[in-house]
């Protein structure tokens, strides 16, 4: 099978700062525009066990994906109608985490270790999204910014039961709290969907130290105004938090879409067809 | 930890911390905060707390529950809330943790699923009974064991000092829109023209800053290229893209 080359129909740039307030990075990014990799980690726990946390996921991650899409491409479809992309994600997700239990259930300095996720492969006019925790992807199309993830986070199940409004969570003192995270138990709970990309889409994954320091608007005109020089746009990102107090690491991966990128052989396939009659 | 002062004409009685996730209030003695008073119903409001936030709910007492003068039916408490129940004030008083841990502010922490699960278990009777009564469900209730890797969570955020440095604007010098002006009021303006030359101006609270964005060429200011690098602008520069010159300046 040749071997998988999106690079020139994606470009991605990542950053990734400590902030203004903490001494070390617990967040880690890994994008790989050849493949249409992009994971963003967010670790927590003690010492440097956080850091610990998030480079094994974005590390093993892109490792093991990486060797999954040599076997087999991603839009092959199964026996079960799921994608390749699909069922890799979820079992090498899965894997990652209980590789990151185990190393905090054998270190006693590692122990409660955990961290957060948000990745997406990029594949046949789509994306498979699979995210853990609050940490984000948001999609800029037409200008518009939508945020694609919906946290696993306390305050985003009060805000969905009704008990606080959106004005009201920005008050709220319990943020960073997430329901859901790699390495906590043997096992995890990945919510993984598929989307239909577009040229011209740019997708923001970031660490939520982004999200809680820098408005949604903020972001959508940043996004706007600089997807033409993504490496510029991500730094102004991190600088903005920065310059809003910077209350927690800051990391960000930037995806824009240049190209259509249909898997091969699937150039002119009915999934095309059927788009250009909607269209 | 949060917690009430229970006061009645400026007189403080007594201070209650919110260490429980109810804490109700009412004449009768089950409450947890009994006021012995006529205007006060048996069963007058209830308090919710969820780790660090606090909800309190009138229960449809006879003569209702204020906060800071305004009747509520639910409110998300803020520090110095004050609740007026008859002639009784209680004041809520949620100060932000001590300045020492602060780089622990930010730091997530994982409310572990069998602890949501065991909660949303034991508090399943009361918020369908909720639902009956016409009441928004409640949240289900939040274990208050330490979470992993527990650290304090952070005070909500403090609003950041307005920049200190002036607004600044541009000035165009030559070409049609010669002496047209463009206040900077977003945090990023964008000149020139998309896939030929652009650059930004990003305002940011130290002060403006140029940088290019794309196109083969490089602004200049006052004459020189500027390279990759954001460019600080001082007043006056005159920044030159795609043949048009423009002046900045900060407006007094």
């Amino acid at each position: 099978m040749a071997k998988i080359d999106l690079s020139g129909a994606i470009e991605m740039a990542t950053c990734s700062d400590p902030g203004k307030v903490r001494t070390n990075n617990e967040d880690s990014v890994l994008a790989n525009p050849q493949l249409g990799l992009a994971v963003l980690a967010d670790g927590m726990g003690g010492y440097n066990a956080g850091e610990v946390a998030s480079s094994m996921a974005t590390a093993v991650l892109g490792c093991e994906l990486e060797h999954a899409f040599g076997l087999q491409p991603p839009h092959q479809v199964r026996e079960d109608g799921k994608t390749w992309a699909r069922a890799a994600l979820m079992d090498r997700v899965a894997k990652t985490n209980a590789a990151i239990h185990h190393a905090a259930s054998n270190n006693a300095q590692y122990a409660g270790m955990g961290t957060t996720l948000v990745m997406a492969q990029f594949f046949d006019n789509r994306m498979a999204v699979a995210h853990i925790g609050d940490s984000r992807l948001y999609r800029l199309r037409d200008g518009a910014l939508f945020q694609v993830t919906r946290d696993h986070s306390l305050l985003q199940e009060q805000l969905d039961s009704g008990l606080i409004t959106p004005e009201q969570a920005r008050f709220s003192q319990n943020k960073n709290l997430v329901t859901r995270a790699m390495g906590v138990d043997a096992d995890v709970d990945t919510e993984l969907a598929e989307h239909v990309v577009l040229p011209g889409d740019v997708y923001l994954l970031c660490s939520d130290g982004l999200n809680d320091m820098v408005e949604d608007d903020e972001i959508a005109l940043t996004l706007s105004s600089l997807s033409a020089n993504l490496p510029l746009c991500a730094q102004q990102l991190v600088d903005m938090a920065n310059d809003n107090g910077g209350r927690d690491n800051i990391s960000v991966i930037l995806v824009k879409i240049k190209q259509p990128f249909p898997a091969p052989g699937m150039t002119s396939g009915w999934k095309e067809r059927v788009q250009s009659w909607f269209s | 930890m949060a917690k009430l002062i229970l006061s009645m004409d400026n007189l403080v009685l007594k201070e209650i911390p919110l260490n429980k996730e109810r804490t109700t209030l009412g004449r009768k003695a089950s409450n947890d905060i009994q006021i012995d008073n006529l205007a006060i119903s048996g069963e007058h409001a209830v308090i919710v707390t969820i780790l660090n936030d606090s909800f309190l709910e009138d229960l449809n007492s006879t003569n209702g529950t204020c906060v800071n003068g305004q009747q509520i039916k639910k409110h998300f408490l803020q520090n110095n809330d004050v609740i007026e129940l008859g002639k009784y004030r209680l004041k809520y008083v949620n100060e932000a943790p001590a300045q020492a841990s602060q780089a622990d502010f930010e730091k997530t922490m994982v409310l572990r699923p069998d602890m949501m699960r065991k909660a949303a278990e034991h508090a399943g009777g009361k918020s369908a009974e909720a639902v009956e009564a016409g009441h928004a469900p409640m949240m289900p209730a939040v274990d208050l064991a330490p979470p992993i890797g527990a650290a304090v969570p952070k005070p909500a955020p403090v609003p950041e000092a307005a920049p200190v440095i002036p607004l600044g604007a541009i000035q165009v010098l030559n070409g049609s829109n010669a002496g047209k002006t463009l206040e900077l009021v977003k945090s990023l303006t964008t000149l020139g023209k998309p896939g030929v030359q652009v650059a930004v101006i990003a305002r940011r609270p130290h002060g403006y800053f140029l940088t290019h964005v794309e196109g083969a060429k490089f602004p200049s200011v006052n004459g020189e290229a500027i390279d990759t690098q954001a460019h600080e602008l001082k007043d006056h520069d005159v920044i030159e893209l795609a043949g048009v010159k423009m002046e900045f300046f900060f407006k007094l």
